[in-house]
Parts: C-alpha cells; sequence; structure tokens
C-alpha cells in the first residue's frame, strides 16, 4: 500500500455532463505517440469509434422526484485487476511504479478476452489497429518534464469546466484525492467482485444554505457597539413598524 | 454475451478431437482394434483439431502475433491453452505414427489422455475463471465441456470403427450412449442452475446511487461501441429459444435414438455425430447467449 496508485476522483455532485472530458481525452490521445483512437464512419448514419471516457446519463427516482446523474467512466485502474491477468501476451499489465493499467499495442493479438474480463466494460477494442485500448491516466502527459507542472495532468482533469475530476495518488494520504475519498465519502463501482478500484466516486449531495441567528448578527461584534437596532418612536411613521424614516 | 462463430467452431472441434483420440486410447488399452483403426483414427483427430486451430485465429485482431500468447501460462488460462492444444496435437501426431510403423507405446497414449484432459480443464477454465460471468463461474462449465466433448468424439469413433473396424462399433456405440447421458445431465443440471442465478451486480451497485429505480438516459454514444457489439447477441428472445430446444433435442436424445436404431453402419453413425456435433454448436452458441456480463448494465438506452 506504499507505492503510489495513481488515480481519479470523480465528483458527481458537480458533474454537469457536459461531455468535455470525453472530447479532450478523444483529442489528447487521438494525436498521441500510439497512433489515432480510430473513428468508423464519423459523419454517417451510424458513427462509431473508439473512446477511453464516456458520459453517460442516469435518472434516478420516479417522475416528479427524479434526479439526473451525469456519469463518466473510463478505466478505473483497478488495483486488483482481473483484466491483467488473464492476457495472454502479457500486453495488458499494471504499472509497479504508479498503479497505471496499460496495454502494449505491440504485443496485444485482439484476443478481446481482458475486455470479458473487465466488469466495467472499460476496454475497447480499435476497429482499426485490431487491438485493445483504454485509458492510460494520459501517462504521456502526467510526466512530461516539458509541460508546465500545472498541465502534467490527464487531459480530462484540466478540460473538466467544474472540476469534477481531481488526480492524484490515492495512496499519499494527504493529496486531495485521498482527502476527497476520506472526507466526502469516495466510494468504488462494484464492490462486490473485489477488484478494488483506484478510481472513486464522489456522490450526489443535498447543498441547501443553513442560516443560523450567530450568521445574521455580527458574532464577534469588532467595534463592541454593535446592538438591537433601535426602534421608532410610536407617533414616528414607519415603513414596517420596524424600520423609521 | 455475443457468441463469436470462431470460438464456437474452436471449442466444439477440439472437444470432438480430444474426445475421439480419447475413444481410440481407450479401445487400445481394452486390446481392442488395431492400426487399422487407429492411424485413420488420429488422422481424423488431428483434422478436428486442426480445424478448431485454424478457427481460433479468426477470434484475433492480430492473428500474426499469436506466437505471443504462449507468454503468460503462469496466469492465464488462455496462454495454457495456446500451450497445450499444440502439444497434444503432437502427441496424437506421434501416437498415429508409432501405430502406423507398428511400434505403439502406451507411454505416448498416456501422455495424450493426459494432454487432452488438461486441454478440457484449460478450455473450461477459461470461461469458468471469470468471477462476474456467473453463468458460467461453475465446475460444471469444465465438466460439460469434458463430457460433451468426450461424447462427440466417442460418436465420431463409432462411426470411423463402423467403416474400418466393424467389430468395435458396438463397444463405441454403448460408450457414447452412456458418456452423451451423462453429459446431458450435466448440461441440464447447468441450465437448471443458471435459471435460478440472480446478478449480484445492479445499476445501484454499477454506479453507486443507492437507489431502487435508476434508469439509463444516455449511454455516452448514439451509434453503438465496442461494448454494444461485443457483449449482446441481439437476437429476438424466439432465436434464443429456438436454440435451447434444439440444444435440448440434438444434443443427445436424437443422436441417442439413431445409436440405438442398431445399424451399425458408417453412414447411419456418421449421421449421428453430425447430428450431435449441430447440437454441440447450439450449446454452445446458447452458452454465450445465455452468459449476462454485468458490463451491459451500462449499456441499456441509446439515448
Ligand atoms: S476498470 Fe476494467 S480495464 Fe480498468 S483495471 Fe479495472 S478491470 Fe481492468
Ligand atoms: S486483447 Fe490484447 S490486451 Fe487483451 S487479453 Fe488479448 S492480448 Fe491481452
Amino acid at each position: 500500500m506504499t507505492t503510489k496508485q495513481l488515480a481519479l476522483v470523480i465528483d458527481l455532485n458537480v458533474c454537469v455532463g457536459c461531455h468535455a472530458c470525453v472530447t479532450s481525452c478523444k483529442g489528447w490521445n487521438n494525436d498521441g505517440a500510439a497512433g489515432p483512437l480510430s473513428d468508423q464512419n464519423p459523419y454517417g448514419a451510424d458513427p462509431t469509434g473508439t473512446f477511453f471516457n464516456r458520459v453517460q446519463t442516469f435518472e434516478v427516482g420516479e417522475f416528479p422526484n427524479t434526479e439526473t446523474v451525469h456519469f463518466p467512466k473510463s478505466c478505473l485502474h483497478c488495483e486488483d485487476p482481473p483484466c491483467v491477468p488473464v492476457c495472454p501476451t502479457g500486453a495488458s499489465y499494471k504499472r509497479a511504479e504508479d498503479g497505471i493499467v496499460l496495454v502494449d499495442y505491440d504485443k496485444c493479438i485482439g484476443c478481446k478476452y481482458c475486455s470479458w474480463a473487465c466488469p466495467y466494460g472499460a476496454r475497447e477494442v480499435d476497429q482499426e489497429q485490431k487491438v485493445m485500448k483504454k485509458c492510460t491516466l494520459c501517462v504521456d502527459r502526467i510526466y512530461d518534464p516539458k509541460l508546465p507542472e500545472a498541465e502534467r495532468k490527464p487531459a480530462c482533469v484540466l478540460a473538466c469546466p467544474t472540476s469534477a475530476r481531481l488526480f492524484g495518488d490515492i495512496h499519499d494520504p494527504a493529496s486531495d484525492a485521498s482527502r476527497a475519498i476520506r472526507e466526502q465519502g469516495g466510494y468504488a463501482l462494484m464492490p462486490e467482485w473485489g477488484t478494488h478500484p483506484a478510481n472513486h466516486y464522489l456522490p450526489r449531495r443535498k447543498t441547501e444554505k443553513r442560516l443560523h441567528p450567530d450568521e445574521l448578527e455580527r458574532h464577534d461584534n469588532p467595534l463592541k457597539v454593535d446592538g438591537l437596532l433601535p426602534r421608532p418612536a410610536p407617533d414616528e411613521p414607519a415603513l414596517d413598524d420596524v424600520t423609521s424614516w | 454475451m455475443r457468441p463469436a462463430w470462431s470460438v464456437l467452431l474452436l471449442t466444439t472441434l477440439i472437444g470432438a478431437g480430444q474426445g475421439l483420440f480419447l475413444a481410440l486410447f481407450g479401445a487400445e488399452v481394452f486390446g481392442m482394434g488395431g492400426s487399422t483403426l487407429f492411424v485413420p483414427g488420429a488422422a481424423a483427430a488431428l483434422a478436428l483439431l486442426g480445424a478448431g486451430l485454424v478457427a481460433s485465429f479468426f477470434h484475433l485482431g492480430r492473428p500474426e502475433r499469436a506466437w505471443r500468447s504462449a507468454a503468460k501460462w503462469r496466469t492465464s488460462w488462455l496462454s495454457r491453452e495456446v500451450i497445450v492444444l499444440p502439444a497434444f496435437m503432437a502427441v496424437v501426431l506421434a501416437w498415429g505414427v508409432a501405430h502406423k510403423l507398428g511400434e505403439p507405446t502406451l507411454a505416448l497414449g498416456t501422455a495424450g489422455v493426459v494432454l487432452a484432459l488438461a486441454l478440457f480443464v484449460c478450455t473450461g477454465m477459461i470461461y469458468a475463471c471469470l468471477p462476474f460471468l456467473q453463468e458460467w463461474r461453475t465446475p460444471l462449465t469444465i465438466v460439460n465441456f469434458a463430457l460433451l466433448g468426450s461424447a462427440s468424439g466417442l460418436t465420431a469413433a463409432a462411426a470411423l470403427a463402423a467403416w474400418l473396424h466393424a467389430p468395435l462399433a458396438r463397444p463405441f456405440v454403448a460408450a457414447a450412449l452412456a458418456v452423451g447421458a451423462l453429459a446431458y445431465l450435466g448440461r441440464l443440471a447447468a441450465l437448471a442452475r443458471n435459471t435460478r442465478l440472480r446478478p449480484k451486480s445492479t445499476l445501484a451497485t454499477a454506479i453507486g446511487v443507492k437507489h431502487p429505480r435508476i434508469v439509463q438516459i444516455a449511454q455516452g454514444a448514439m451509434g453503438g461501441s465496442f461494448n454494444t457489439r461485443e457483449f449482446f447477441h441481439r437476437r429476438p428472445r424466439e432465436a434464443v429459444r429456438a436454440v435451447r430446444w434444439a440444444l435440448l433435442v440434438l444434443v443427445f436424445p436424437v443422436p441417442a435414438l439413431v445409436l440405438l436404431s442398431g445399424k451399425y453402419s458408417a453412414p447411419v453413425l456418421g449421421a449421428a455425430f453430425i447430428l450431435q456435433y449441430a447440437g454441440l454448436l447450439a450449446e454452445r452458441w446458447y452458452f454465450f447467449a445465455e452468459a449476462k456480463h454485468p458490463q451491459n448494465l451500462y449499456y441499456q438506452a441509446i439515448a
């Protein structure tokens, strides 16, 4: 547990379902050194293609008490990834140094067995290259010394307009990602299969503002002169019986 | 899951090839038969195994790299199968050649038995080792691959014997009936088990919202994706039911009637094998179609 495990923490409370992470992911990884993420028939009737990241939408509850949940889904970089040991070639592997699960496109034979072994449907075969593809956590970005420090993050994290995506080492208890998981009820998907996904999700929560009396008064009373407002004399004209002209 | 023809052919053809070899070697152990049967028999088994191997290449996106798949035998049942299948074929070849040369040894045949059984285990475990494909996650998967393969191999052996070595046709038919009946029981048990399965994953665990009513509105793509193509068979319910009937009738009852007809001629027994093989294709199709992958939860509605 001491080694690094990079991961995304996705806040479903603030995701607005804009798909900015999808397009920025496609953009970055389409132009990457590993070759394009191919599309088939992109402008035709049945467009399809390979994506690392998809935003799905779910409706929770019964009308009229429904809630819309936008749900970005990509490889969760499981700590115990079932997709890795089944791969016959070793093309699928989990990096010891940072926990990223990767596919070596030069070794993959396109047998699709690993996609059967992922309960989340996070892997997709590229129809053109005929090899298995999946999220790399932008491994070709996050260590790039030519980029300014602040930009060494996955493309989706930088693109998200609501900052719904946190990126960090979830084995470092002081990282933003770890703190968010700890303090905001972060959870894993399909915990029943023991895959221990590294990516976590933050739940939707009630957002309401409660006002306490001490927030209406100047609680600390800096000049020591705050008191009750003077009441108008009974014979004076008043707007609302409280405030005098 | 979507049944892929390459995998249906691979698993049924090599199963029959393994069964045929086991039948022939069984006869040899009991001191029956001779090279007039064993040499063409080994060739037939090799033909079945080879055809299965060829079919498997059509499953690969990059068949030219297939040699790489022997690398991870320590962790991957698929890798183990990739090693055991050619090893088994080599031993069957050697066994046939030894009979051709008139110098048969039991050691070769015994090695063949070990490899044939190991191959059944590898093939079955490829499916049975995936915990969340609950329909496959049972020892019955391996048992049925072995029994169904053996039954079809015995039927093939009976047809071959009727043609090449008549006295053996009758015992092979008896064995095919016995093993076929067992295989049928095993398959019925698996069917019964799977109708009672309750999926462990639900939309609530899939997206982590603890509400009993969740419906998908959009899946992030409108023209389908790998996920919609690979994991759904997209056949109407009636078609699936028809295949289930085909499996129930053709895997054992119909070929058994033919075997019981008392006609020990090659065309009749050959017809029994073809009927049974068709049943096995239906059986394997249903095996895949029946399995519901949890990823399907994320692909319920297009938009
Ligand atoms: S989400 Fe799927 S592909 Fe990614 S590591 Fe986990 S099992 Fe493997
Ligand atoms: S598709 Fe490629 S990465 Fe996946 S199991 Fe097969 S060889 Fe390994």
